[in-house]
């Protein structure tokens, strides 16, 4: 099997020029995509490559940077639209709830609204406001809309490529924290299907689920609560709408116990989400109430105290506590 | 560059030339103290970059170029005014009064905001493109409503003129004959997307299409953007409603620290605009036409020199904000997911810093 070792942002980028070989009619359009290659060199090299009519600078609006690709799609192109950061995608979102979402359905099934749209989300990498917000939820609440979150360089290779071949709009999260980390990408097919949830580290006592940068905070509260003599199974959910539920019971079903991590504040959020529907489907398996160990209800504060905000390992660890405790 | 309609005062040269419908109103002094400030801001800037470079600042985002822009308009407001700038601003904060200091905070990343907006009549920063604008239509609009004579003026570059938020606050302005200024500062480049993919037209003809005036300015001319805008901004207290400036400019650096703009531009074109500086210009019209000696240069280069070792000191002590401070303020009033956040980062004992 042909393995590489690649950043999470090369692998995107591998990911994309993949899709753009395979398939003519995919497009890239956004905000400095081109010549710059994106703020986070995401696109780096593509335009030279694929030409400007396929790679294409757009003027300085996110509204119409998802509007005209709406009307590429109804024309049959698969537009890859960049939003540079999370905090910008609001200019955007009349589009995608109102029309993005919907039109497959207003049309009876006649357009097909291919398209993605990609968002660095989540914070920690240091900067100011409104470029390290978790919007996911907004998304995820809207019927018409797929949201899906890649946090290793092998998900993100794949991850890329299937949501560009899927037939509905995708919201592709991707956690701008681990652009720059390293790690293996199987280059002969993917594992795991797009709307898959996966098994990072197996366990048996605590089910943890987390996903984009909150996966690796939850391995690495499994690394210290082993040295305690507490197993963690920790799972990525990856796909935040729909949720793979049927993995996600299987592991609390043999747990017991349940904690959700994000970043997002825990108000109508994927956590609630994921502990209601565990609740409900593995209520008479449940040893301990789910708790989720999120973001504050505060707007996200200044970086230089984000880490107080981001869920970290010791908040990680005191919500395993407490479902460890409940029964005893 | 040329433009027969591009109100110019002062050429890069520094030679006075006439223009049909502006005339500078301003004497040495007057003239001296807008060389001052754009010393000031340019030393600021640099300092600020420095400090960014040193990992001091989680960002910064350059000004030079656009100082003559800035202090020009910045110093053609009435007290009383109110201003809602970008995250680029620092020259109008600076003629707001804003201390140097304030300015860094979100730059520290201590703060999203960083001053007394009322106090100093200056809208905190916005970030995301072109949302001020609005905000700025909605003031005018309670200013018009209130009777009072001020004006609103709103501060947004070539890249934000493309987002629906700006041309919408177009549409706003005009149908309320809304006392304000657009003060759009063109320097030419939105992160890497150049002008040219922003508008096909000179921008500030877009005015004409919604219904009000709109002036192209040399940017880079202190004394022109001084006149241009003070006459904006009186129209729009008398009811005389919008107007549009393009200051015509240019970002000599990059659009931020984060950002290299060797990657998307050539050196030639920065070259160019670098014998068109702002601040030249203007001292070599105080030298030659009104005789102003080094040593008066060189005390307004101490000046800025101190302002910028305070501010480096300002900035080191500037601490770590207490974590449990994320709470305040995210509501007006009592709200108990605030409430049980607050309890429980006591809880966790991480308050004070240590994580």
């Amino acid at each position: 099997m042909a393995i590489e070792t690649m950043t999470m942002a090369r692998a995107l980028n591998v990911g994309l020029r993949r899709a753009m070989e395979k398939n003519k009619k995919v497009l890239i359009m956004g905000e400095d995509v081109g010549k710059l290659g994106g703020v986070f060199r995401i696109t780096d090299g593509l335009q030279k490559d694929f030409g400007e009519e396929r790679v294409i600078d757009a003027p300085l609006a996110e509204s119409a940077i998802v509007g005209t690709a709406v009307g590429l799609a109804i024309r049959g192109y698969r537009t890859v639209c960049e939003i540079q950061f999370d905090g910008f995608v609001y200019p955007a979102f009349d589009q995608i709830v109102s029309q993005v979402a919907k039109l497959h359905k207003r049309s009876d099934g006649v357009y097909t609204m291919a398209l993605v749209i990609r968002l660095p989300f989540q914070g920690g990498i240091g900067a100011i406001e409104h470029h390290s917000e978790s919007p996911e939820a907004y998304f995820a609440q809207t019927a018409g809309l797929r949201v899906v979150a890649c946090s290793t360089p092998n998900d993100a290779y794949w991850m890329i490529q299937q949501s560009i071949e899927h037939d509905d709009p995708i919201i592709f999260c991707e956690t701008k924290c681990r652009y720059w980390e390293k790690g293996e990408v199987e280059l002969d097919g993917p594992t795991e299907g797009l709307f898959d949830a996966v098994v990072r580290r197996e366990g048996s006592d605590v089910t943890v689920i987390g996903y984009g940068s909150t996966v690796k905070t939850a391995l690495r509260a499994a690394d210290a609560a082993a040295q305690e003599g507490v197993s963690l199974e920790v799972i990525d959910a990856r796909s935040l709408a729909p949720l793979d539920f049927a993995t996600l019971a299987t592991s609390v079903e043999k747990t017991g116990r349940l904690v959700v991590v994000q970043e997002a504040p825990h108000t109508a959020s994927i956590g609630s989400e994921i502990v209601a529907e565990l609740t409900e489907r593995c209520f008479y398996s449940l040893r301990a109430p789910g708790v989720r160990v999120s973001g504050y209800h505060v707007p996200y504060p200044p970086s230089r105290i984000e880490e107080d905000y981001r869920p970290s390992v010791d908040r990680v660890l005191d919500a395993v506590d407490r479902v460890m405790g409940f029964d005893s | 560059m040329i433009d027969e309609e591009l109100v110019q005062l002062l050429t890069p040269e520094g030679e006075r030339v006439s223009h049909p419908d502006y005339e500078s109103t301003l004497g040495a002094n007057e003239i001296l103290g807008l060389y001052r400030d754009m010393v000031i801001i340019r030393r600021l800037c640099n300092e600020s970059t420095s400090l960014q470079r040193q990992g001091q600042l989680a960002l910064w985002a350059p000004v030079q170029g656009q100082e003559a822009a800035q202090i020009g308009a910045g110093r053609a407001l009435a007290p009383m005014d109110f201003t809602f700038p970008t995250y680029r601003e620092h020259g109008i904060a600076w003629c707001r009064g804003v201390p140097p200091e304030d300015m860094l905070r979100i730059f520290r990343a201590v703060s999203n905001g960083g001053w007394d907006a009322q106090k100093y009549r200056h809208s905190v920063p916005t970030v995301v493109l072109g949302n001020q604008a609005l905000h700025a239509v909605g003031y005018a609009m309670g200013v018009q409503r209130d009777g009072a004579e001020e004006a609103v003026m709103t501060f947004f570059g070539d890249g934000a003129s493309s987002q629906g938020d700006v041309l919408e606050s177009f549409v706003w302005a005009a149908s309320f004959n809304a006392p304000i200024v657009f003060f759009c500062q063109n320097n030419q480049w939105g992160i890497s997307t150049p002008m040219s993919t922003q508008s096909k037209i000179p921008l500030y003809h877009r005015a004409h299409g919604f219904g009000f005036p709109g002036v192209r300015v040399d940017g880079n001319d202190v004394l022109a953007v001084y006149e241009v805008t003070k006459r904006a901004l009186e129209s729009a207290r008398v009811g005389g409603g919008p107007t549009l400036i393009e200051a015509y400019t240019y970002r000599l650096g990059a659009h931020t620290t984060s950002d290299d703009p060797t990657r998307y531009r050539v050196d030639a074109e920065v070259e160019v605009w670098r014998h068109r500086d702002p601040i030249e210009r203007v001292k070599s019209l105080l030298v030659r036409q009104y005789k102003i000696k080094a040593k008066t240069f060189d005390e307004i280069a101490a000046e800025a020199e101190a302002m910028a070792l305070k501010l480096r000191d300002d900035v080191l002590a500037m601490d770590r904000p207490d974590p449990i401070t994320m709470f305040d303020n995210a509501y007006a009033s009592e709200h108990p997911l605030v409430d049980e956040g607050r309890r429980d980062m006591i809880e966790l004992g991480v308050s004070g810093g240590s994580h």
